[in-house]
């Protein structure tokens, strides 16, 4: 095993630079086939490629030249091949990050992709190209931003938003004002106290400062994202730094073009200040807006989209990107509007689109923002080397100071009012993260960037104090984060998955505190919730939801999805994982029913749950079941644009595979905890058995399923004796013994089926990773092999449990 | 009015220590029971069943037949009356009470079981300390008895789900002829562990001048 892992690490740590060799051989290349390319084909302008053999030959009438076999046009490809090639640098740095563990848990991903950028950065300017304006605005926001706004929008957990939009409004609106005024403030009257000094700090007016102090004060959404996911905080602290962190665009969108506009002008006026906060109103107002609206129509489109199930994810993005294009015609907040647009069609349009569909939205949204992200820290580097700098040292230490001192300030003093009206107060502890947690970004310096030069003749001063901030907040305080989150002992997040009886409390309260208002007698959020929801379920639903989805209560929909997920966990792992709890055990249905007496044979509680559904459902899963078991037969059908038949589960696939080698190794964990703990170790299996039974699949597949069984037949350590025998003999038993429903055995037995052929391709895909944990772990005892091949089978590095959640939630 | 201020000032004294209420909730609260009531010095379930805003909630009658249940009223009886006076109304309500500022840990467990308490009994109508389930599957039948066929038949297959589980999470090796009774108030603590419900079940009662505003007053 050791020798193994050290096997790998060479490999994994060399792919950074392999991959950072690899471009700077593209750009040494890209240098020397410029001049190449553009001699080749002299002739060629940009406009005629499509017709370019056609053109060729009709020149080569008069120039009697040979016809080329082959030219090289660089030209033609330069902006796309550039574009990929950055965003395949984005996604092997990624990559190499991720394949050294280590590192990762020290710096923040952000801080190491910056570090990146500045070395490509720097590279560039050696081998004597013009760096390109990577971060220029336009590229910026139309591009990069728009994905990482939708997927935090899409996936934005509304009950914590909404149950503290005001904490959250409060620090993104008054915060970000105080923020702003505070340090544009005091940054022009330390401008003008050295007198002595005959700096250029002088020639700043109060407005530029202005400005500035609005550009700088706003928390970032991207850095706090990648800051954040990383340190696990729990749910209440995440959504109010993050949700500051979307919402104060509003407020900085205003700023930035009121300061904008008067620094030209000069004078400001009670009525500007007046014309100022209509304009946030308008701003914020106006964005929600729009984005609603798109949303609402992205949800009405996907009702009627059962019919061409492939481009459903696609209304997703377009809609939400109209949305945000829309709103940024009118300068309204964009990212409100993508934010809004997000949250409102997510509800409908899951409802409405295939599962398939689903799986892809969240996966493309997740990849679209992790490389979006990616590249934004990359560019933040390179265009750090690439900027022209005006360093001045009073002008950047104390921008540096006055932002961390008015955040302080800023939060402490909000949470003393905000306190006052919340149940669930902000402890000290809470302040501080809230506090540290305010990072700045590549936001900031895109709006830094557009400035414009013969407005502000400060602006390349602004640029590096941006830039400092900017590498302060996500350096300093994004490393420092991490430890001191685990020094102050801040509450985690709760991994554990929504148990049903959580859900079903979770509606049961809220039916009882609606109640419990009405008889009190007044409408507190409660009952303007419930209103809500009921209009929602009475109007809105009927029109947006197709079929008879529209009509389904929250409580069953959640156990649907449950019981869904839990039909293709047993289809991929054949078999063993019950209810959602993640505690492997034995109890089954027989265990709670009390009419009926024990049926003769134990009954696993996996075969069970298909008989319980509803007809509709029921077909759905036998189809799943159905077409799992002809996978290889589909696979030769031929393809059809509009639909996609076969792959029943190939896009959830890894990571189902990933949860149950997970699962089963728990199992095994605690199985053995339990048997092996106490009863003398079963002789070890000889290595060619293991190596047999693997191949057969049937360990891998059934085993959960004769454990429980081997423990049913009572705690007496005899019959543990013989379970490794009856595991070696590659026979199924599975009873079917569910008197009531005689669906189960159809069902049960294409599931059997489907595992049988499962294991068979899984076991060849083992076979060559075994040879050696065999012959480390013989010595010990008859359960250490299996163990260690499982540990090598695995796939990935660890699941990513954040993925499934937005599915379940 | 103004003849039996001083009564009514100690009597609301007395219920104040009692329920943690401020005069001002109680004295909202009293307006509410009196209009409820009909003047009356004691309240009926016809009372609550005709206010109309709770004509559409699904638990409706559970909520109602809380009030009359004595194990909500901090004493050891068992079973339900008929008629609650404002002193039983208010000690109903205090279950609903949330925790401020100042609520030490141990307060803040007390509260939570407190809380936990109240709707284990919604749950548990035969009052013999478990929730079993024929109990679980009506409350989930009342919970979805809005949503008309379908609720009510799956009702039980979420009841049987969410039975399964508790059984699970809290006797994980269970032979085939063991018979889980039903939920005891220890497994319901535990399944609700991650509902943190000391701070989610609450509703803010209505005052002009609250118990947290005059902290604040003080300390400024």
């Amino acid at each position: 095993m050791p020798a193994k892992r050290d096997s790998h690490s060479p490999a994994g740590k060399s792919l950074p630079e392999r991959g950072l060799l690899l471009l700077i051989v593209l750009v040494l290349l890209q240098g020397s086939v410029l001049p190449l390319g553009a001699a080749s084909s002299p002739n060629t302008s940009r406009n005629d490629y499509v017709d370019n053999p056609q053109v060729k030959v009709g020149k080569s009438n008069y120039t009697k030249k040979a016809f080329p076999v082959l030219t090289l046009d660089y030209h033609h490809i330069q902006a796309p091949f550039e574009i990929s090639l950055w965003i395949l640098l984005a996604s092997l740095m990624k990559l190499g990050f991720h394949l050294i563990p280590r590192l990762s848990g020290i710096v923040p991903e952000s801080c190491l992709l910056i570090t990146v950028g500045l070395l490509v950065g720097g590279l560039i300017k050696l081998a004597g190209e013009d760096v390109p304006p990577v971060l220029d605005s336009r590229l910026f926001f139309l591009c990069l931003l728009p994905p990482i706004i939708l997927d935090a929008g899409y996936f934005l957990p509304i009950r914590p938003f909404m149950e503290n939009l005001g904490t959250i409004l409060m620090f993104a609106v008054v915060g970000t004002l105080w923020n702003a005024f505070f340090i544009g403030g005091l940054l022009y009257a330390v401008c003008q106290i050295q007198p002595a000094n005959p700096s250029i700090l002088h020639k700043i007016e109060l407005l530029p400062c202005l400005l500035f102090g609005s550009i700088i004060s706003a928390v970032d959404p991207v850095a706090v994202l990648a800051v954040f996911e990383e340190i696990h905080i729990n749910e209440l602290l995440h959504i109010l730094v993050f949700g500051e962190s979307l919402l104060n665009d509003a407020v900085t969108v205003v700023l930035y073009h009121l300061f904008e506009e008067y620094s030209g002008a000069g004078t400001v006026t009670v009525l500007d200040c007046f014309l100022g906060i209509i304009s946030f109103l308008v701003v914020a107002i106006g964005g929600v807006l729009v984005g609603v609206i798109y949303g609402l129509l992205a949800a009405f489109t996907s009702r009627f989209t059962s019919h061409v199930r492939v481009i459903e994810p696609l209304f997703v993005f377009v809609y939400a990107y109209m949305a945000y294009l829309s709103a940024e015609v009118f300068h309204l907040s964009g990212i409100m509007a993508l934010i809004a647009c997000g949250a409102t069609m997510r509800p409908y349009v899951e409802a409405n689109i295939s599962h398939k569909s689903h799986t892809t939205v969240k996966y493309f949204l997740k990849m679209w923002s992790s490389v979006s992200e990616t590249l934004i820290f990359i560019f933040l580097g390179v265009a750090t080397v690439d900027g022209p700098h005006h360093w001045n040292w009073t002008f950047v230490t104390v921008t540096v100071l006055l932002c961390l001192v008015s955040r302080v300030i800023g939060v402490v003093g909000l949470t003393y009012v905000i306190n006052k009206f919340r149940i669930v107060k902000l402890t000290t502890k809470d302040q501080f993260i809230i506090a540290y947690g305010g990072l700045r970004g590549a936001i900031a310096f895109s709006l830094g960037f557009l400035l414009k030069k013969d407005l502000f003749p400060m602006r390349e001063m602004f640029l590096t104090a941006i830039i400092t901030v900017v590498f302060f907040t996500v350096f300093v305080q994004g490393m420092t984060i991490q430890p001191l989150v685990e020094l102050l002992a801040v509450k985690k997040k709760q991994e554990a998955k929504r148990t049903i009886n959580e859900e079903i409390h979770t509606q049961f309260l809220d039916h009882l505190l609606t109640g419990i208002e009405d008889i009190c007698g007044h409408y507190g959020h409660h009952h303007w919730k419930d209103k809500l929801n009921r209009f929602n379920k009475k109007y809105v639903k009927k029109c947006l939801i197709a079929g008879e989805r529209s009509k389904e209560p929250q409580l069953i929909a959640f156990y649907h999805k449950m019981e869904f997920k839990q039909a293709i966990e047993m289809v991929e792992s054949g078999g063993g994982f019950k209810m959602p709890s993640a505690m492997p055990s034995t109890v089954s249905m027989q265990n709670i029913q009390p009419k009926k007496p024990p049926p003769a044979k134990p009954v696993e509680k996996a075969e069970k749950a298909p008989s319980q559904l509803p007809k509709g459902r029921e077909e759905e899963i036998r189809k799943i079941l159905r077409s799992n078991l002809q996978r290889t037969r589909l696979r030769l059908r031929s393809y059809n644009r509009h639909t996609l038949v076969a792959d029943p589960f190939e896009d959830g696939f890894d990571d189902l595979l990933i949860k149950k080698q997970k699962m089963i190794e728990l199992e095994k964990k605690i199985k053995d905890m339990n048997n092996y703990l106490t009863v003398p170790a079963a002789p070890p299996d000889s290595p060619t058995m293991c190596r047999a039974r693997l191949s057969s699949g049937k360990d891998t597949d059934f085993k959960p399923a004769q454990q429980q069984k081997g423990n049913k037949t009572g705690p007496d350590p005899q019959s543990y004796r013989a379970k490794p025998e009856s595991d070696s003999v590659p026979t199924i038993h599975v009873d079917l013994a569910s008197p009531q429903s005689p669906d189960s055995v159809n069902v049960m037995d294409e599931f059997r089926r489907a595992g049988q052929q499962r294991g068979g391709e899984r076991g060849e895909e083992d076979q060559g990773l075994m040879m050696r944990p065999h012959k480390t772990g013989e010595g010990a005892d008859g359960k250490d092999p299996q163990k260690l091949t499982r540990c090598l089978s695995d796939p990935g590095p660890s699941a990513d449990e954040e993925e499934d959640q937005p599915f379940l939630a | 009015m103004g003849a039996s201020q001083t009564r009514a000032e100690h009597q609301y004294q007395d219920l104040a220590d009692k329920t943690g209420f401020s005069f001002e909730q109680i004295k909202n609260l009293f307006q509410r029971f009196q209009q409820l009531s009909g003047n009356e010095e004691t309240i009926s379930r016809a009372n609550l069943d005709s206010i109309p805003a709770l004509a559409n909630n699904p638990i409706r009658k559970q909520i109602i037949g809380a009030f009359f249940d004595k194990r909500n009223q901090h004493q050891d009886e068992v079973g339900s009356c008929d008629q609650i006076g404002f002193e039983q109304f208010l000690m109903v309500m205090s279950h609903f009470r949330p925790p401020n500022l100042r609520t030490t840990d141990e307060e803040k467990e007390a509260m939570r079981k407190e809380k936990l308490r109240f709707l284990f009994n919604m749950h548990d109508s035969d009052n013999d300390g478990t929730i079993t389930l024929a109990e679980y599957r009506k409350v989930v039948e009342e919970l979805l008895s809005k949503s008309g066929e379908i609720g009510q038949e799956t009702a039980k297959a979420i009841a049987d789900a969410a039975m399964l589980e508790v059984a699970s999470i809290n006797v994980p090796n269970m032979g085939p002829e063991e018979f889980y009774e039903g939920i005891t108030f220890e497994h319901f603590e535990e399944i609700l562990k991650g509902l943190e419900m000391e701070s989610r079940m609450h509703i803010r009662f209505l005052d002009v001048d609250t118990s947290t505003m005059r902290c604040g007053k003080s300390q400024s």
